[in-house]
C-alpha cells in the first residue's frame, strides 16, 4: 500500500510540475529569451538528470558487482572529463560556435563548420541507427529494477514501463522542464546519499567493509580467476581479457565517450553564458561522484552483504540432469531467482551463502535490485524506485529528443536534402523516427535480454559502451577538431569520421569476441567467431581490445594525415565560425 | 588506505574524490566569471530552439 501512495505521490509531483512548466513557461529556453536569472542548482540537477541514469546505477553497479571497485577509475574519468574538462574546456567554445553558427544538434554543429552535408546527414543517421542501443540499455535497468521489487517477470516489467516512457513522450515529456528535471535530480542525490550511508553503516564502517571485501579474493569463482580477475578490491590481472573488457570498454569507452556524446553538446549551447557552465561544474562534480562513486562501491560491496546474511536470505542450489543423464547443482543462488520448480528441476534450501554474481544467477543486471529488494528496508525500495525511474525517464527524454532531431532534422531535412524547415513532412519523419526509435529501443531490451539474460554478461554496461565508444570514434576526432583549430579540412573531417565509423563496425563484427561472437556473421562467412581469436602481441589481446581503442586513435590519424594532404576550408568561412572565439 | 591495499583501487578513490575537489574549488573561484551579455544571435538561437521543443 505504501509504494502505491509513495508512487502515486511522485507521479503527483511530476504532473504537477510538467503543468506548472506549460502554464508559466519556466522551460529553460524560456527563461533564457526573457534573460531571466536560473539558479544554478535548478541547472545543474537538470544536467546531472539528463546524464546518470538507470544504466549508471543498475547497469554499471552491477558490473562493479563482478569487477569490483577498479569501476571507480571511470567515476575518476566520468568526474575529469565528462564534467570538469567538457565543461570548461569544450563547453563554453561549444556553445559560442553552436550560437553563431545557428545550430541546434550536434550532427548540424558538425556540418555547418566543415560545410559538408553529408557529414551532417551521415551523423545523424549513425545516432538515430546506434542511440536506440543505449536507450534500451537504461529501459532494461528500470524493467530489472521494477521486477525485482515488484516480484513480476521481466518481460511483465519491460512492456510495463516502455507503456510508462510512451505516455511519457506523447504528454510532452519530451520538453525540457528545467523543474521536472531538478526535481527528479534532487530525489536521485537523496536516494544515492543514503544508499551510501546505509550500506558502509551496515558493513561496519569505510575500512571495515572495504577489509571485508578484499578478505573475500579467495571465493572469486574458478571461471572469473581464469579471465584474470583477482578480487574485487584488486585490478584484473593485467593483459587479462577480465582487464582489457574493464579497461578498454568499461572506464575508457564510456570514460571518453561521454566526450563527444550529442545530447551532452546540444546541452552546452542551451546554458546562457560560460558562467553557468562554470557553476555547473561545481555542483556536477559532487552528483557525478554521488551517482556513479555509490553505485561502483555499493556495487561491489553486495559480494559482502550476499555472503554475510545466510540468516537473513534464503539461497537454494538449482539440480538440473543434463542430456547425457548428469545431474548438474548450481552454486547457492537467492530464492528468487531460481526457476519454477518443474519435472527434472531439484531446487534444495542451501546452508552456504554467494557472492553477487551468484546470487543473482549470473544476472549482473539483476545485482543492485537485488541488493536493493533484499538488503535494504522496504521503503528505502519504494523510495529508490523513484530514484530510478526519475533517472530513467529524463534520460530517456533527452535520448528521444536526440533520435527525432537526428533522422528529421539532419538525416532528412540536410543530409537528403528533402523538407524545408518547419515543413510538415520533416516534423512528420521527427515523430516517426521518435516512433520508431522506442519501439526498437525495446525490441532490443526484449532481444538482449532474452540473448544474453543469465550468462554472466554485463548487458547494461555493454551496451552503453559500444554507444558511448561509437560516438567517440565517429564524432570526437572532428568535433576536437572543429573547436579548436582551423587546419582540419573538409575532407580530413569526412575521412576521419568514416574510419571511425567503419573501423568500430567492423571490429564489432568481425574482431571483439563478445560481439562478434553474439552476432554470428564472423562465424558465418570465416568459419570463426572472431577473425583475431586467440591471438596475442605482447600484452595486446587482440579479441578482447574494445573498437575504440582501434578506432579512435585511427580515426585521429586519419584526420590529421589528410588535413594535412588538402585544402583548408575558406578563410572567410573559417573567420566566420570562431567570430569571438579565438 | 581507506582499507583497500592495492595502489590500483585506492588511488582510483582518491583520485575520485580529488576532482571532486577540483571541481568544487573552480567552481567556487569562478562562480561569478564568465557572464556574456545576451547577444543577438544567441536570442534567436534560443527562440529557434524553442521552436523545434515545440515540434516535438
Amino acid at each position: 500500500m505504501l509504494t502505491y501512495i509513495i508512487v502515486v505521490f511522485y507521479f503527483g509531483i511530476i504532473a504537477f510540475l510538467g503543468w506548472k512548466g506549460y502554464r508559466t513557461t519556466t522551460g529553460a529556453l524560456d527563461y533564457m529569451v526573457g534573460g531571466r536569472k536560473i539558479h544554478p542548482y535548478i541547472m545543474a540537477m537538470s544536467y546531472g538528470a539528463t546524464f546518470i541514469s538507470t544504466s549508471a546505477i543498475v547497469g554499471f553497479g552491477g558490473a562493479a558487482g563482478v569487477f569490483g571497485m577498479g569501476l571507480l577509475w571511470l567515476t575518476f574519468l566520468n568526474i575529469f572529463f565528462g564534467i570538469f574538462l567538457a565543461f570548461v574546456v569544450f563547453g563554453s567554445r561549444t556553445r559560442q560556435m553552436g550560437h553563431h553558427l545557428d545550430a541546434h544538434t550536434f550532427p548540424e554543429l558538425l556540418g555547418i563548420r566543415y560545410k559538408s552535408r553529408f557529414i551532417q546527414g551521415f551523423s545523424g543517421l549513425v545516432i538515430f541507427l546506434f542511440m536506440p542501443l543505449y536507450t534500451a540499455a537504461v529501459i532494461i535497468g528500470a524493467a530489472k529494477f521494477l521486477s525485482a521489487q515488484f516480484g513480476i517477470p521481466y518481460e511483465v516489467s519491460l512492456f510495463g514501463f516502455s507503456t510508462i516512457v510512451a505516455i511519457y513522450v506523447i504528454m510532452g515529456g519530451l520538453k525540457g522542464v528545467m523543474y521536472t528535471d531538478a526535481f527528479q535530480g534532487s530525489i536521485m542525490l537523496l536516494g544515492m546519499i543514503f544508499l551510501i550511508f546505509f550500506t558502509y553503516n551496515r558493513l561496519g564502517g569505510v575500512v571495515p567493509s572495504h577489509r571485508a571485501l578484499t578478505d573475500m579474493g579467495g571465493l572469486v569463482p574458478p571461471p572469473l580467476r581464469a579471465g584474470g580477475h583477482q578480487g574485487w578490491t584488486s585490478m584484473p590481472s593485467f593483459g587479462s581479457p577480465m582487464w582489457w573488457t574493464l579497461v578498454s570498454t568499461i572506464i575508457m569507452g564510456v570514460g571518453i565517450g561521454v566526450l563527444a556524446l550529442p545530447q551532452l553538446v546540444v546541452r552546452f549551447m542551451t546554458v546562457r553564458s560560460k558562467r553557468e557552465l562554470n557553476r555547473a561544474v561545481l555542483i556536477g562534480g559532487i552528483f557525478i561522484l554521488m551517482m556513479t562513486g555509490v553505485a561502483f562501491v555499493v556495487g561491489s560491496l553486495t559480494n559482502v552483504y550476499f555472503h554475510r546474511n545466510i540468516d537473513n536470505l534464503e539461497f537454494v542450489t538449482v539440480t538440473t540432469v543434463t542430456e547425457a543423464g548428469e545431474p548438474v547443482t548450481s552454486p547457492p543462488m537467492l530464492a528468487a531467482f531460481a526457476p519454477d520448480p518443474a519435472p527434472g528441476v531439484e531446487i534444495r534450501p542451501s546452508e552456504t551463502s554467494s557472492i553477487a554474481l551468484l546470487a543473482a544467477n549470473r544476472d549482473v543486471d539483476s545485482i543492485i535490485p537485488a541488493y536493493i529488494r533484499h538488503g535494504l528496508p522496504r521503503w528505502f525500495g519504494v523510495v529508490f524506485m523513484l530514484t530510478l525511474l526519475a533517472a530513467a525517464m529524463s534520460t530517456i527524454s533527452s535520448q528521444f529528443h536526440a533520435m527525432g532531431t537526428s533522422i528529421g532534422r539532419d538525416f532528412y531535412e540536410k543530409g537528403l536534402g528533402r523538407g524545408r524547415r518547419r515543413a510538415y513532412s520533416s516534423v512528420l519523419v521527427t515523430k516517426a523516427g521518435i516512433f520508431l526509435g522506442i519501439v526498437l529501443s525495446v525490441f532490443l531490451g526484449y532481444w538482449l535480454e532474452l540473448t544474453f539474460g543469465g550468462t554472466g554478461m554485463e548487458i547494461i554496461a555493454r551496451g552503453t559502451a559500444i554507444f558511448f565508444g561509437l560516438c567517440a570514434s565517429t564524432f570526437l576526432a572532428m568535433y576536437f577538431g572543429g573547436l579548436f583549430t582551423r587546419r582540419i579540412t573538409r575532407a580530413g573531417a569526412i575521412a576521419g569520421m568514416m574510419t571511425g565509423f567503419f573501423v568500430s563496425a567492423f571490429w564489432l563484427l568481425f574482431v571483439h569476441m563478445a560481439e562478434s561472437r553474439a552476432l554470428r556473421l564472423s562465424q558465418y562467412l570465416f568459419g570463426r567467431p572472431s577473425l583475431l581469436e586467440g591471438v596475442r602481441t605482447g600484452f595486446i589481446f587482440w579479441q578482447e581490445v574494445d573498437p575504440l581503442f582501434v578506432a579512435f586513435p585511427l580515426a585521429v590519424i586519419v584526420t590529421i594525415v589528410v588535413s594535412l594532404a588538402t585544402r583548408p576550408l575558406p578563410r572567410e568561412h573559417l573567420d566566420y565560425c570562431f567570430e569571438g572565439i579565438g | 588506505m581507506f582499507g583497500i591495499e592495492a595502489p590500483s583501487i585506492w588511488l582510483a578513490y582518491l583520485l575520485c574524490v580529488l576532482s571532486t575537489v577540483l571541481c568544487v574549488v573552480y567552481g567556487i573561484i569562478n562562480w561569478n566569471r564568465g557572464r556574456g551579455e545576451i547577444k543577438p544571435e544567441d536570442k534567436t538561437w534560443l527562440e529557434e530552439e524553442k521552436e523545434i521543443e515545440e515540434s516535438l
